[in-house]
């Protein structure tokens, strides 16, 4: 290790039109190390990333003071560098990874043919040469049969392995410095452990130090040495990650730690024997794929069960694509269920014409994950909040700015939001609209599919404690929906775990957490990243692939039946191997 | 409802006016002096549009040499007043432009709407429609239709009202499909909204915009549409005057009487230019996240 810091970001401060978004910023990145900078939005974490590539001029800001140097002989000062020299060190020496693995990589270019193209434009390499590199660049990142991926297109490839290739161009060169842009953020918590692994093992082998720009703290604990904590632009505090952890000194640091959703922190208590609100009984929902002449069927979801209660939330847990959000469409009917029963109230949905079912629409209500997009953006404020009462003819006699003004409260907004429009809002604010708008026609159900995954921690935290209050207040039962494990933990008494279209676990929140049964919740818990620096993460105990759910037209779907394992707690059949405390897991559990 | 911009409350005019920037304002004053002398027309035009006189052809426009006191911006190769035809040509146009892009506006949009919220055959019919229509040359079918019908002014109306109908469909289709997919519209339909609420709440005033765009462009295309079925003898019959059919014959006399052409032309000129800073303006007040506040 030598004696200067491969980058010293010296007193940088960076402003985009007249908006400052970065002030006075100091930090260093040593080689071999790993330090990430946390923040939430707004934080100025990406602004920095951009200005040490030199691209922040891009996007209309420019660097108003400071220095950043990059170690060399001799020393580069990156904010001073002229973009030809910039665009050299660019890939060669400092290389970045970026959140979205398919909008980072062109969709009509071969993979290997982008690789490739950093090799060749920075070491001069032939064609050959060029993709001979390439396959040992992806070989080397553990992507599984290089030679046939090298000629693939991205959209051909799930997330965690776009990201891998994003990781091998980001290699190619072998930077001395990456910086990794939320580079996990938009994957399943399995994909995100192994990206995690990768980069570690990356790093041990070519000494590069890592910038790494996260939110969740989880990660912070499990891959960085030193952490920046960042607040509208500001330092709050740096140290050593065990040290940050164990003694924050910044407020914000505290309250960063405190809303951020922590495993094992404890369930609400399940009600008991709640009034049945939601039944579900054997729904499926099947997609028509391929040509006509060898017609499949996608089994989105293949025979799922379940019931919520009165003032119970049931959360729905599962990876990307495992078919949670086609249950909560279908139970709404937004997408028409292929078989099944969904009972709310009392009263079967899955018969009703279109017309006789508007009036029940008013029982069940969803908020969705994007608040930008789920908000019509020429409607006010007011006439969003009361469309549902005002198509089911349930406006007080105040009419929609009584209600509006009611609702607002409710959701711990001001009256006069009611005469603004939905841009005007911030993304929490808006999640806080739309829930006022399910509140509207005073539901049974609330289906909340996602409804914190777009938020700032702190931000998600008051939400769900919204959530929670409003609960309490009705007594409304909650579908919640989520891919983060701790989230669901925080406000669900019951958890179903969902896989390929089936439930495979389901039970009191407290007892599927604590001693998981099947072999996927316990893969699934192992991959969640603790906010513990130091505690090694066991390797991933294998679980069994999915059956197939890309079936030939007819053919049915496998069904797995769940057994009791416990109080409430079922495990479905294929898979039930004697109790093992998730967290503990031996690592070579079934290899 | 609450989403269209339009002028509503007494004052709304004022306020109007007090948000608008220099340009916009003068779009707006042209739009109002442009439509007041096409309505008033015949009070204002100083000679009878079709009066020939052949003693006083091709005179320059007041101030130049040979000029006719009178005829301000000189006359034409037939002797008639260039300002008068002018006016009454603006009125015609201008009544054609619109009628025809309404139409186009009214039938497109709709067809569109409908295929973008009902999907399955409904929209491949009407897209197969709109297929159709773009691989034929609209001026084939509008020669056919004029030659078939004979050439009357409701006819002509009817034919201009169809020209770039597709075009909004198209465009229409495209944007409610991608509206049909957001969130918000599924949040809607889970609180019990149907299709016709669907589309007068949440979909046409998301459409505004786009429209807006395609209505300005057709309307200077239907000018000149006009103008090319006149030169071709299909459009509104001479003597009367349209802008397109004096530019189209004007273009003869350009070296040695350009004001024929001239006149005529910048009329056009004017014309667009007030819509499509209209437009514009329109568009951005359409949309509360552009809006001033």
């Amino acid at each position: 290790m030598t004696a200067a810091p491969l980058l010293a970001v010296e007193n940088l401060s960076v402003a985009f039109g007249g908006h400052p978004a970065v002030s006075g910023l100091s930090f260093t990145v040593k080689r071999g190390e790993t330090v990430a900078l946390v923040g939430e939005s707004g934080s100025g974490k990406s602004a920095t990333a951009l200005a040490i590539m030199g691209l922040v001029g891009r996007d209309g800001g420019r660097v108003t003071a400071g220095r950043i140097l990059l170690d060399g002989t001799p020393p580069l000062d990156l904010a001073a560098l002229p973009e030809p020299a910039l665009r050299r060190l660019r890939g060669r020496r400092i290389a970045q990874v970026f959140q979205e693995p398919m909008t980072a990589l062109n969709p009509v270019i071969p993979l290997g043919e982008q690789v490739a193209e950093a090799l060749r434009l920075h070491e001069g390499m032939g064609r050959a040469a060029a993709r001979a590199a390439a396959r040992a660049a992806f070989a080397r990142v553990g992507i599984p049969d290089p030679d046939r991926r090298l000629d693939q297109f991205p959209h051909e490839l799930s997330g965690g392995l776009r990201q891998r290739v994003m990781i091998a161009m980001a290699l190619a060169c072998r930077p001395d410095l990456l910086i990794a842009d939320e580079p996990t953020t938009a994957l399943d918590v399995t994909t995100q452990a192994g990206i995690l692994d990768l980069l570690r093992r990356l790093q041990a082998e070519t000494g590069m130090g890592i910038l790494f720009i996260t939110h969740d703290m989880g990660v912070v604990a499990e891959i960085a040495q030193r952490m920046v904590v960042l607040r509208a632009g500001r330092k709050q505090e740096e140290g050593p990650v065990a040290q940050v952890f164990a003694r924050p000194r910044a407020d914000y640091t505290r309250m960063l730690m405190a809303a951020a959703p922590r495993l094992g922190a404890g369930s609400p208590p399940a009600p008991r024997d709640p009034a049945p609100v939601l039944g579900v009984e054997d729904l499926s929902v099947g997609f028509p794929t391929g040509p006509f002449w060898a017609r499949r069927v996608h089994h989105a979801v293949a025979g799922v069960s379940l019931t919520i209660g009165r003032g119970e939330t049931l959360g729905l847990v599962g990876e990307s694509g495992c078919g949670k959000s086609t249950v909560a469409r279908a139970i709404l009917r937004l997408i028409e269920p292929s078989a099944g029963r969904v009972r709310l109230m009392g009263r079967d949905l899955a018969g009703l014409s279109a017309a006789a079912l508007r009036p029940l629409r008013a029982e069940a209500q969803i908020v969705f994950q994007d608040p930008f997009a789920s908000l019509n953006p020429r409607l006010t404020v007011r006439d969003l909040v009361t469309e549902p009462a005002a198509i089911h003819g349930r406006l007080p006699p105040g009419g929609r700015r009584a209600l509006a003004a009611e609702l607002l409260a409710r959701v711990g907004l001001e009256p006069e939001a009611a005469d603004r429009w939905p841009h005007q809002f911030s993304g929490g604010q808006r999640q806080r609209l739309c829930i006022a708008r399910a509140l509207s026609v005073r539901p049974a159900l609330i289906i909340a599919d996602e409804p914190v995954s777009a938020l700032d921690v702190s931000v998600a935290r008051q939400v769900t404690d919204l959530f929670a209050r409003l609960q309490r207040e009705d007594g409304m039962a909650i579908l919640f929906i989520s891919h983060d494990v701790a989230v669901v933990e925080r406000v669900s008494h019951r958890i179903a775990v969902m896989q390929a279209g089936r439930i495979v676990e389901t039970g009191p929140t407290e007892a599927v957490l604590a001693a998981p049964r099947h072999p996927y919740t316990q893969r699934l818990l192992a991959a969640v990243p603790r906010p513990e620096p130091g505690r090694l993460r066991p390797a991933l105990p294998e679980a069994p692939p999915p059956p197939p759910v890309v079936l030939r037209a007819g053919a049915r779907p496998a069904r797995a039946p769940l057994v009791a394992v416990g109080p409430g707690h079922l495990a479905a059949i294929d898979a039930v191997p004697p109790p093992v405390r998730a967290a503990r897991l031996p690592a070579a559990a079934e290899a | 409802m609450t989403a269209l911009a339009a002028p509503r409350a007494p004052g709304a005019l004022a306020r109007l006016w007090a948000e608008a920037d220099a340009v916009q304002r003068a779009a707006l004053v042209l739009a109002l002096i442009l439509l007041a002398l096409a309505l008033l027309a015949p009070l204002v035009a100083p000679f009878d549009p079709n009066a020939q006189s052949l003693l006083a052809r091709m005179r320059p426009p007041a101030g130049f040499e040979r000029a006719r006191p009178g005829h301000w911006l000189g006359t034409d190769e037939l002797g008639r007043d260039i300002l008068s035809r002018c006016l009454f040509a603006l009125r015609l146009t201008l009544g054609l432009a619109l009628a025809g892009a309404v139409i186009g506006l009214v039938l497109g949009g709709t067809l569109g709407l409908i295929a973008g919220l009902l999907g399955g055959r409904v929209e491949a019919a009407v897209m197969g429609a709109v297929d159709a229509q773009i691989a034929v040359p609209f001026t084939l079918i509008a020669l056919f239709v004029l030659v078939l019908f004979g050439n009357t002014l409701p006819v002509l109306v009817i034919v201009l009202g169809l020209y770039g109908w597709e075009q909004y469909a198209r465009i229409v289709r495209a944007e409610t499909r991608k509206l049909m997919a957001m969130p918000f519209i599924e949040a809607a339909r889970a609180a019990g909204a149907g299709p016709v609420r669907i589309a007068r709440v949440h979909l046409m005033p998301n459409l505004v915009s786009p429209l807006v765009v395609q209505f300005t462009l057709s309307l200077s295309g239907i000018v000149l549409l006009e103008s090319t079925l006149s030169f071709l003898g299909l459009g509104v019959q001479p003597p009367t005057a349209t802008l397109g059919a004096m530019v189209g014959v004007g273009r003869d006399y350009m070296p040695n009487a350009p004001w024929i052409v001239i006149a005529p032309a910048v009329t056009i000129l004017l014309v667009t230019f007030a819509v499509q800073i209209l437009g514009d303006w329109l568009r951005d007040r359409a949309d509360p996240r552009l809006r001033p506040r």
